[in-house]
């Protein structure tokens, strides 16, 4: 578990340039489920690394974690979350982390865009009461009136006139809602953006609006990001790197390219393939047979193995690790660790 | 070419809202259904795709035109029913909770076909199970819906919808709330019910990416009109309407090289928003958001162009010769080259009319 944890680094000197690191974090749903086993990634400064699986893998309950927003019965039971911070101290591990230092860190380091952002706004405070309140509760110097302004220039940073400011969430069309959400989580300059499905909820114009937003304010604010979301052939696009979760575990993590050109897991492979092409030419795609296994009985060995279109004998029994495989990292045991091949 | 077996002409939809208000979901929607052919129905939330399928389902009577079922109108409601079905999107709610599938799949075939045999209803039965891949059969009659994952839920809805033994199926969104592993096997099922039984599909969706994998046609509305039509091939990599162009730009496309990428993503900031349909713009609906809108967009809505090959669309530029400058540009582009001056559209004039002259 633990030994896993150099070879996330990246082989550049960028190991410093980490903002956050999870090492080997578990989560149970009341001991019973196991929703998130056993997940290791580093992710850079400015990086976005996209989390993709379907329903059931466990992403969700990955992003509740990693930003402490999780409720009983779900509980974390191992590992760690370390964030480093701007200043290049010691890093603090979230799990551990009291409630105090945690507000602390909070929309100033880290902070959540939803997949519904009328369940993120209030909707009976005008949009800019919300800015003021967030801003004004980490930065007690500042007035009212510079924080209404800010409210302002955030919003206008995501193409929502500055009038709006005097809006209420209801007034807006879904999509600047949720452009709102983002103007608001980067209110504050956190290094790490944590956005689970931020554009599942809206139309795909929308969609590529939004994106092309935070491609943008990434390059120009240098924040990081997890994108969680189902929908692989969107993370292709988006993100640097991409982990692939199925059933509670990291089965791949890779570039993007490298995942799209040359995916290695037979799972990733079969959910790449799952996305019909948009200008390629076609050809019969099969998709995935069976379905996600149920998480309070998963499967032995590796959890993927009765979908498995190359399983053989063993996969029923031996649970494959993370080990690197040409260029990404892969848990299959048809890349056994050490032999690259 | 067959008859179609449905039809839809110049079908209007306007719902009440409000002491005066009206809102303009479908407007001028003229569509056939051929046996044994897909139609795929894309735009976005809110463009009238799901409106004019339950239209099309006689959910609800249109404000104008008229629905044909065999050419003919005034059907009696079983009898259209019959041969026209709808599948809806969420699996959920659309199967009884309380009853076993035998129940739900048996109520259908007693309904339409007034089977009674037990031993002929389980045949039936068993046999709609194993069409929709639900194999063994025998393992799934008698579970109760909330046993089923989602996947197979959605196969028993259309066991249900295909022991009506219809002409016709409407799917709305029939695959948007499955896991992404399994929409293929979904769509691969409904292509073997158009090529072994014949049926014809309408398959709404907002994603082109499926409905090119699926459908033979496509059709494009935008904000309550059909903008665009065509063999899908012709529709997606030649889109006639900027409205099909910025969907098709905006959609995902892990295929798309990097440069490609850039030049649609950079500046992609601001693409406007569809319309209120209540008070929606006077001539094309797409002008307001149109970077090659023109004095005639805001006037009087664009009439249809016949493009060659089946390709339809509504666009004014297709009326004044300015075919052209659709195929030039990106939308991520366009707004910076029209700040930069007026399109003096140099030869653009032979474009007009011609489907194929860029082709490979």
């Amino acid at each position: 578990m633990t030994s896993q944890t150099q070879e996330h680094a990246p082989a550049t000197p960028a190991a410093h340039r980490a903002v956050l690191r999870v090492d080997g974090l578990s989560v149970e749903y009341a001991g019973e489920v196991r929703a998130c086993v056993d997940v290791s990634f580093t992710l850079r400064r400015g990086e976005i690394l996209g989390v993709a699986g379907e329903s059931g893998s466990g992403k969700s309950t990955l992003i509740t974690a990693l930003t402490r927003l999780q409720r009983p019965p779900a509980v974390t039971t191992a590992g760690r979350i370390l964030y480093h911070g701007r200043d290049g101290g010691p890093p603090v591990d979230l799990v551990t982390l009291d409630d105090k230092a945690l507000r602390d860190l909070r929309w100033t380091s880290l902070s959540i865009v939803l997949q519904s952002a009328m369940d993120a706004l209030n909707p009976v405070l005008r949009l800019g009461a919300q800015f003021a309140d967030a801003l004004r509760a980490h930065d007690r110097r500042m007035s009212k009136k510079e924080a209404w302004q800010r409210a302002a220039e955030l919003l206008a940073m995501v193409g929502i006139s500055a009038d709006r400011v005097r809006g209420y969430p209801h007034q807006l069309s879904g999509g600047m809602r949720q452009r709102a959400a983002i103007a608001l989580a980067l209110a504050c300059r956190p290094d790490l953006v944590v956005m689970d499905e931020p554009t599942t909820a809206v139309d795909v114009v929308m969609q590529r609006q939004i994106l092309s937003q935070v491609l943008r304010l990434r390059d120009e604010l240098g924040f990081a990001v997890v994108f969680v979301t189902h929908d692989l052939s969107l993370l292709l696009e988006v993100a640097d790197r991409i982990a692939i979760m199925y059933a509670g575990r990291i089965v791949e993590i890779g570039t993007a390219r490298a995942l799209y050109t040359g995916p290695k897991h037979p799972y990733t492979q079969g959910l790449r393939d799952s996305f019909p092409p948009l200008h390629a030419p076609l050809r019969p795609l099969s998709g995935i047979p069976g379905s996600p296994p149920d998480l309070r009985r998963p499967p032995p060995g590796c959890a993927f193995h009765p979908r498995c279109p190359e399983r053989f004998d063993g996969c029923d029994r031996i649970l494959p690790e993370l080990v690197p495989a040409a260029g990404h990292e892969v848990a299959c045991l048809l890349y056994p660790a050490g032999g690259d091949r | 070419m067959s008859e179609p077996v449905l039809e839809a002409r110049d079908v209007a939809k306007h719902f009440p809202v409000g002491r005066r208000g009206v809102v303009r979901a479908v407007e001028d929607a003229t569509l056939a259904l051929l046996p044994g052919r897909i139609v795929a129905l894309v735009g976005e939330s809110g463009s009238g795709k799901t409106t004019l399928a339950r239209v099309l389902a006689r959910f609800y009577p249109p404000t104008s035109g008229e629905v044909l079922l065999h050419g003919r109108a005034g059907t009696g409601r079983r009898g259209y029913h019959s041969d026209v079905q709808l599948i809806f999107q969420d699996p959920f709610g659309s199967l009884n909770p309380l009853h076993r599938v035998r129940y739900n799949l048996e109520r259908a075939l007693r309904l339409h076909h007034r089977t009674r045999d037990r031993r002929e209803l389980e045949r039936q039965v068993l046999d709609l199970l194993e069409r929709v891949s639900l194999s063994p059969a025998g393992d799934f009659v008698d579970k109760f819906p909330h046993e089923l994952s989602g996947g197979q839920r959605q196969r028993v809805v259309i066991a249900r919808a295909l022991a009506v033994r219809p002409k016709v199926l409407l799917g709305d969104e029939p695959i948007s709330m499955l896991d992404v592993s399994i929409r293929l096997d979904m769509l691969n099922l409904l292509a073997r019910l158009r090529d072994e039984d014949g049926l014809a599909l309408l398959y709404i969706t907002h994603d082109i990416a499926s409905a090119r994998y699926l459908c033979d046609d496509i059709v494009v509305m935008y904000a309550g009109r059909m903008i665009e039509g065509g063999p899908k091939e012709d529709v997606i990599a030649r889109p006639r309407h900027p409205y099909t162009k910025l969907l098709i730009e905006s959609s995902p496309d892990p295929g798309r090289g990097e440069d490609d990428r850039a030049a649609l993503f950079d500046g992609a900031d601001e693409l406007g928003e569809p319309p209120s349909l209540v008070n929606p713009p006077a001539g094309c609906r797409f002008h307001p958001r149109c970077p090659f809108a023109m004095p005639e967009c805001e006037q009087s809505p664009p009439p249809r162009t016949d493009l060659g090959g089946g390709h339809w669309a509504h666009c004014w530029l297709h009326q004044k010769g300015r075919a052209g400058d659709l195929a030039s540009t990106t939308h991520a582009a366009a707004p910076a080259l029209r700040a930069a001056g007026p399109a003096d559209a140099p030869g653009a004039a032979d474009d007009c009319g011609d489907g194929k002259e860029e082709g490979p």
